[in-house]
């Protein structure tokens, strides 16, 4: 058993050992450093010495110590075995050892031998695997879009491989890609636009959401039933199949190409989510204290906006946010509904701009950090208030 | 009295929600029987927009004659295929103008010409010209008389109003463009797309559902793909795929895994061998489920994620005592305790990856094999401008996915009933 589990261990943690390395390799190539080879078969056989050297030592030196002699060893080697490469990348490996000897070191043969530990062992490293492995997948497109807006072309053109942003320059030539999309391409213009049309929405949508979930939520009448029902139904329903109907009737209304026909449209595709989530919460005040309104005297309009929407403030915002979020990301409307270049949303103008092949990646690049950061900024203040939200269904997609 | 509270009740409970139901019926369930007719018509882009009578002023000058002005009305019907009828025009002037020659379907009455110019067919033009003096002998203001603008009526028939109908596009749907292929792409799309992004979600939920460091920072960034722009999102990856200096291409090239890059996005078939057995993957499909996974797995990571904070910790306690493992556990536990979510986020995902559009149309724009239901109704629509044959596409979208539904519920509500 002991045996078995030894190898599996020491296989399992080169793999890893393998994985980390070529992140770091990757991410070091995407700095300019012209490195070939993964080297995996020697940081294979690495992987299993350390791992097999550090079940032989055991708990005999402190594990900062073992950690810190395993690393520094393995940075020599790689220095002198494998190539030569500036002093940050072997702090890099360093630090990346330091890591990884830190986290087998809690696995001794006494450890090996209890019941299960193969299994043990397979799910803490597909554990370790699985964040490593998905914090890249993810980050990785957000942090290329980034950090490409910083070049040009010609730079990428000499070296595609080159990332690596030249601090030293002129901010005005860091940001030049950020200049020449708000100076030659309007981006100024769209992004006061797309604001109108988000901020226009959510305003819209609450106007016309707060009391029709309070109705659902506290009144009793006829199609009650029907009502909230139809809305889940109505916020399954797919955009892509209202667009042929709805652009037939704006091109004769004229509302094509205006900020009224987008909000609109925006305003009605949110509002059944919007009354979904806000009648939830409706639910949820305590009954008396609008009976003790009624008793007052208190007409609905007194009892909704003296009552209901003080008490269920936390729920307005995080619903508002979420309508924001969709109107600001929304795209199928924006494209079909908008031609002239005068009244693009942020999404559609980035859209146009590609359209043109000769429009520099960068740029492209530039205008979807504008696009983003907006989204992602609100997103990362408020998650505690959105998270809850998103599994209430809140955002189609 | 009882009966009087019930109904204002009543009463209030139909202001409030009026509003919003009429909004929401106006644009959701009304465009949707208005697809159902359009559906049946042969209707094409430019026959939506209703004819206009046109006019386009000129002025001109006549040379030597300060006091004379020639003034040439382009008119013209703006549609090429329906007449206007009675069309009626006028144009008013500066108090000093007399005109000089007055065309018989017209008349001049206190600095107002007013036309009746009768039916133009389609596509009619004419060149109308007339010519003022002034009569008090004083220049002419070209830009004055250029800055006021003719009006122009007419009748016309909306193509759209009419009832002529026919069975045309729904022919054509069915029967000819590839339909199959297109159903079998749309179905491969929307089918792996969902339980590619559902297993994600189970991998991810179990992951973050574990102690460890960072771990609140890791659920916003697993987050991240789902809540930002769709078009910021889908350009960075064509950049990264691109075949040409794309990043991806260019770093395996340079760990010489590959030899030639490859075009993640623009090759339709790729030749595979797996144990001696070739076979062809769809490549640009593929890549582009790569990416409908990659953005909407967060969703199943947070409801599964939600589900499975829920589970109460002493099931897993008690299979500790007993002695189970790891994987015992999760399967023994954890999947039971999540199936419900994830038959729910199956329906949910299918549903809307059924009609997905900008994912696709922003990667590929539908070509190399990935044409799917919806890109085929906007290229129906749009780029063949055929409204009638989209609108009959998007019919069959719908009555697909109330066909899904009806077999989903149906199987769903016979599991219960088994349990």
């Amino acid at each position: 058993m002991t045996t078995k589990n030894t190898i599996l261990f020491s296989l399992i943690s080169s793999f890893f050992l393998i994985f980390l390395i070529s992140i770091w390799k990757i991410l070091a190539t995407l700095q300019g450093l012209s490195i070939n080879s993964f080297n995996i078969e020697i940081i294979f056989i690495f992987g299993l010495l350390i791992s097999l050297a550090q079940l032989g030592i055991g708990d005999r030196i402190k594990s900062i110590y073992k950690s810190i002699i395993f690393s520094a060893i393995f940075v020599f080697c790689d220095v002198y075995l494998i190539q030569k490469l500036p002093i940050w990348y072997n702090v890099g490996v360093f630090l990346i050892l330091y890591f990884f000897t830190n986290k087998i070191s809690k696995y001794t043969f006494i450890a090996l031998k209890e019941e299960h530990s193969t299994q043990v062992i397979l799910f803490d490293f597909l554990t370790l695997f699985g964040i490593l492995f998905f914090s890249f997948v993810i980050l990785f497109p957000f942090y290329m879009m980034l950090v490409t807006s910083f070049k040009t072309q010609i730079a990428l053109l000499v070296n595609p491989l080159d990332f690596s942003i030249n601090f030293g320059q002129d901010l005005k030539d860091l940001f030049k890609s950020y200049f020449v999309i708000f100076k030659s391409y309007k981006f100024g213009k769209y992004i006061v636009i797309s604001t109108i049309v988000s901020v226009g929405t959510v305003i819209i949508t609450l106007l016309f959401a707060i009391p029709a979930a309070y109705a659902v939520a506290r009144l009793n009448f006829f199609g009650k039933t029907f009502l909230s029902t139809s809305i889940l139904i109505i916020y399954m329903f797919p955009a892509i199949v209202l667009v042929i109907p709805l652009y037939t009737i704006f091109s004769q209304l004229g509302l094509r190409n205006s900020i009224e026909g987008l909000l609109i449209v925006y305003t009605a595709t949110t509002l059944p989510v919007a009354i979904y989530m806000l009648q939830g919460y409706f639910k949820s005040i305590p009954k008396e204290l609008e009976e003790a309104a009624i008793l007052d005297k208190l007409s609905w309009f007194g009892i909704i906006t003296k009552i209901i929407i003080p008490l269920s403030i936390p729920a307005i915002s995080s619903v508002a946010l979420y309508v924001f979020m969709i109107a600001w990301n929304e795209f199928l409307f924006s494209l079909m509904f908008l031609d002239n270049p005068n009244s693009f949303t942020l999404s559609r103008a980035i859209q146009y701009l590609s359209g043109d092949a000769e429009t520099p990646r960068q740029y492209l690049m530039a205008g979807s950090v504008v696009v983003t950061l907006p989204v992602l900024f609100i997103f990362v203040y408020f998650e505690k208030y959105l998270v809850s939200g998103l599994t209430a269904g809140s955002v189609k997609g | 009295m009882n009966d009087t509270l019930a109904n204002t009740e009543k009463k209030t409970a139909y202001i409030l929600t009026l509003p919003a139901v009429l909004l929401v019926f106006s644009i959701i369930l009304f465009p949707i029987f208005a697809n159902i007719w359009i559906s049946f018509k042969e209707v094409e882009l430019k026959d939506i927009r209703i004819p206009e009578p046109r006019a386009k002023k000129i002025i001109k000058s006549i040379s030597e004659e300060p006091t004379k002005i020639k003034i040439l009305y382009k008119l013209r019907n703006s549609s090429l295929i329906q007449e206007i009828r009675n069309v009626s025009f006028q144009d008013n002037f500066p108090k000093n103008f007399e005109i000089e020659n007055l065309d018989p379907r017209c008349s001049y009455k206190k600095y107002n010409l007013k036309c009746e110019f009768g039916n133009w067919p389609a596509k009619y033009k004419e060149n109308f010209q007339v010519i003022f003096v002034t009569n008090d002998g004083s220049k002419i203001d070209k830009k004055k008389l250029k800055s006021i603008k003719p009006k122009l009526d007419g009748k016309s028939d909306n193509i759209l109003l009419n009832t002529n109908f026919t069975l045309k596009n729904f022919k054509k749907v069915l029967f000819e463009n590839e339909f199959i292929d297109l159903l079998l792409t749309t179905f491969y799309y929307t089918f792996f797309g969902t339980v590619g992004s559902i297993v994600f979600g189970i991998l991810t939920a179990q992951m973050v559902n574990q102690k460890f460091y960072g771990r609140t920072f890791m659920r916003s960034v697993l987050l991240f793909p789902y809540v930002a722009p769709v078009v910021a999102l889908a350009y960075t990856w064509e950049l990264l795929l691109d075949p040409n200096s794309g990043t991806l291409n260019s770093l395996l090239l340079n760990y010489q895994i590959i030899e030639t890059p490859i075009n993640l996005l623009g090759q339709k078939y790729i030749e595979i061998s797996i144990l001696g057995f070739d076979f062809k993957l769809r490549l640009a499909l593929t890549t582009v489920i790569m990416f409908e996974i990659w953005r909407y797995f967060p969703l199943a990571f947070l409801f599964i994620l939600a589900r499975l904070q829920a589970i109460p910790k002493e099931l897993y306690e008690a299979a500790d005592v007993d002695g189970a493992s790891p994987f015992q556990k999760f399967f023994n536990i954890t999947l039971p305790q999540i199936t419900a979510v994830i038959s729910i986020l199956f329906m949910i995902r299918f549903i809307w990856n059924f009609n997905k559009f900008e994912d696709v149309f922003l990667l590929t724009g539908g070509a190399s094999g990935t044409r799917t239901l919806p890109i085929n109704v906007y290229q129906q629509g749009f780029a063949i401008s055929d409204i009638g044959m989209g609108s009959a596409v998007s019919i069959v979208i719908v009555v697909l996915l109330l066909m899904f539904m009806f077999f989903y519920f149906k199987l769903l509500g016979k599991r219960v009933d088994d349990n």
